[in-house]
């Protein structure tokens, strides 16, 4: 399935290594939380780009104290949406980029359905796995479809309110 | 009122151009029905045994006389000619097409208004106090709070996709109007020792198959926390709240099962991340949307409803005025409450001639202003005393002169068996069987405030457990039965209802009511109302009703 990072299609460099397989020696690989968990050194210490798959019932922290707290040292956070209707993903995205300052790769593999693409980008995400004929053309229509945001999410949007009292300040400068 | 800058329209009708986007898509067969139902359910659209619904946010039950208006244009339009108002402030039609359906929201949006979370998983139409702003108790008009929590939480990237729907209520009077104890959250306004008003947080409150009154987690947030306190809460409730069960996956199931502390302390510490950001409701951004809701023009007059009753030329004004205008903040008007509640008529519908009349009505008699209550009654909220004649008189004409708000025939009832797919017994024809009996309007007034509730499943629509007097429909073995419950309340000292005897039928269920009824009248003591009553005997004196009747 086409993978998107803001938006443009690219090539998927990173190698999934699932539980029996030997982590290659070089490369960026993606390993699930498990693996992390009961390998963390040994990957931790690999001079390639190190990635996560976090399922969507664990705890962000669970993630935090296995990098020394510095999320920044690992390239790639997958999150997972086993179904649309479950929005855990939602919270942890947001948990990783706005309280632990992670700047790296955020991606949302499952069901991602392009209805849902805006709610992605404005909790932090910047890759989808996205099932479409026309996935860029769908990640360009879902982000600018609905132009206003009333919530701040650290996305860098102005919100409605934020606009509105930037007005008020001007008109009070003018006044 | 509120009304809408330019951000707010903007983002209204670019949701209408992509509404229309997601139904093209739909009836194209580019999405199938799985995926397109959570997109048409944020948009209020359902769909029912014979047709779609379409549910339309009344922002905390507030309405313009040209957004009445507009309502009853689509009624005629799209629907059957009328429209039903609903427990939640709302109102329903039941008669759209798929087709349609953006039409209806375009026009909708024209009047600045939308159906946008009326269902669905995410962050309902925040409710509130239908008297908000014209009660003489008001500590703070809590519609400001209620604007500033609609916005926040429309189209909110992380809140959309919840283990099930989430409904805040709010009120900012002690005498609680807007049953905040009821609801997945309650704001209660009042001012910390310093004056500064903010709110009591109350969560995990609910009805529906497992009623649970909720609980105070912080006795006081400021204003300027509210959003990021309830941020927080939205978060843990996000990450642990059921998934596996849609009927284990309130927000009160989640603190009944870790506890009130424990979800305190979660909440505490996700707030310690969210508070002193841009989530701050700032003083300037409070008062910008305060100022929408500044009091009208009030003429200065003199008089209370008590002398306008006690002055009525016509004791059937007299009657009216009794039961259905509420005293006013501002000397020399009052509150008008509208029954909708009329012998014969399903609770909460209204033609689309009644709108209109309405609309007329408050332009004439109102300041153009419309609230619907929970009750599913409508309100006229500032009206000269001077005017209740003639206002009344065009009301009666139309069929909504009904002078038994709060009364034993002012019931809440779900659309039941008749309506709706998941009841097991009828609702309508009870309530109005209950109607008839009480259909003596001067008796009515003599047994005083009396709140029936009748639900026609456990999914409890009519919030049966919350009813002074709850019913609840139930099927054995095919026959329809109704569970009685006494002592239910959704005010400030919320309780729930306690069963009283076995299920009875629907005949029975009225010989029931009548001889509670009875027996109030006999043993209440001067000023109780009924549930006083109930809450100082109990309910032994009502079951002994239940043996004679048997």
């Amino acid at each position: 399935m086409p993978l998107l990072e803001a938006g443009v299609r690219i090539a998927d460099p990173w190698v999934v290594v699932t539980e029996p397989q030997a982590v290659p020696a070089d490369g960026p690989v993606l390993v699930p939380l498990a693996r992390l968990t009961t390998e963390r050194d040994t990957l931790v210490m690999r001079r390639a780009p190190l990635g996560v798959l976090l399922p969507n019932d664990a705890a962000v922290a669970d993630l935090t104290v296995l990098v020394d707290g510095d999320l920044n040292r690992l390239g790639l956070i997958v999150l997972a949406f086993p179904a649309f209707k479950d929005g855990r993903a939602y919270t942890q995205a947001r948990q990783i980029r706005e309280t632990h300052g992670y700047r790296g790769r955020l991606r949302a593999t499952g069901e991602v359905l392009r209805d849902q693409l805006l709610f992605m980008v404005r909790c932090g995400f910047d890759q989808v796995v996205l099932d479409s004929a026309d996935p860029e053309g769908d990640w360009q229509t879902a982000v600018t479809e609905i132009a206003g945001v009333y919530q701040p999410t650290g996305d860098g949007r102005p919100t409605i309110p934020a606009l509105r009292r930037h007005t008020l300040r001007r008109k009070g400068l003018a006044a | 009122m509120y009304q809408y800058d330019t951000h707010d329209q903007t983002l209204v009708d670019q949701r209408v151009a992509q509404f229309r986007d997601q139904v093209a898509r739909r009836l194209s067969g580019a999405l199938t029905e799985e995926q397109f139902k959570p997109l048409r359910l944020m948009n209020g659209l359902y769909l029912q045994l014979h047709a779609y619904m379409l549910r339309v946010a009344i922002p905390y039950g507030t309405l313009s006389a040209a957004q009445m208006r507009m309502l009853a244009q689509i009624a005629r339009r799209y629907d059957r000619g009328y429209g039903h108002f609903t427990t939640r402030q709302n109102i329903q039609f039941n008669w759209i097409t798929l087709a349609e359906a953006p039409d209806i929201l375009a026009d909708l949006s024209r009047v600045q208004m939308h159906a946008l979370q009326t269902s669905g998983n995410c962050i309902r139409n925040v409710t509130s106090d239908p008297w908000a702003g014209v009660a003489p108790d008001e500590i703070e008009d809590p519609r400001i709070t209620a604007e500033i929590l609609r916005q926040w939480s429309t189209l909110h990237p992380e809140f959309s996709y919840l283990p099930r729907k989430f409904k805040i209520a709010i009120t900012g009077a002690p005498s609680d109007r807007a049953a905040v104890r009821v609801h997945d959250i309650g704001l209660r306004m009042h001012r910390d020792d310093r004056g500064e008003a903010g709110y009591e947080v109350i969560v995990g409150g609910g009805l529906g198959r497992t009623p649970v009154i909720g609980k105070t987690i912080r006795p006081f947030v400021p204003k300027r926390h509210l959003l990021s306190y309830l941020e927080a809460i939205m978060r843990v409730y996000n990450s642990f709240g059921r998934r596996d069960n849609m009927y284990k996956a309130r927000i009160k199931i989640l603190v009944d099962a870790i506890g009130i502390t424990e979800f305190r302390d979660l909440v505490e510490a996700e707030w310690t991340t969210l508070r002193e950001t841009e989530l701050d409701v700032a003083p300037e951004t409070y008062a910008a949307i305060a100022a929408h809701f500044a009091p009208p023009a009030y003429e200065a007059l003199t008089g209370t409803v008590a002398e306008a009753a006690d002055g009525a030329s016509d004791a059937v004004l007299a009657r009216w005025i009794r039961a259905n205008v509420a005293p006013h903040r501002v000397p020399g008007h009052g509150i008008v409450n509208v029954s909708l509640k009329g012998t014969d008529q399903p609770p909460g519908d209204a033609t689309a001639s009644q709108m209109d009349l309405l609309a007329d009505l408050a332009e004439h008699y109102s300041h153009g202003e419309i609230r619907v209550t929970h009750e599913q009654n409508l309100v006229l909220p500032h009206v000269r005393l001077s005017d209740l004649p003639a206002l009344w008189a065009a009301l009666e004409a139309a069929g909504l002169g009904t002078p038994n708000v709060g009364l034993v025939s002012d019931i809440i009832a779900c659309p039941g068996l008749d309506y709706c797919a998941l009841a097991n017994a009828r609702s309508i024809p009870l309530a109005q069987a209950l109607t008839r009996r009480f259909a003596d309007m001067d008796r009515a007034q003599e047994i005083g405030e009396l709140h029936i509730n009748i639900s026609g499943c456990i999914n409890a629509c009519a919030h049966h457990h919350v009813g002074h007097i709850g019913i609840l429909g139930v099927d054995r073995h095919g026959e329809e039965l109704y569970q009685v419950t006494l002592g239910g309340r959704s005010d400030e000292q919320a309780a729930l209802g306690k069963v009283v005897g076995p299920a009875v039928p629907a005949d029975r269920a009225v010989d029931l009511i009548a001889g509670f009824v009875d027996t109030y009248l006999a043993i209440r003591q001067p000023g109780e109302r009924f549930i006083d009553t109930v809450a100082r005997v109990g309910t032994t004196p009502f079951k002994e009703t239940l043996h004679a009747a048997a």
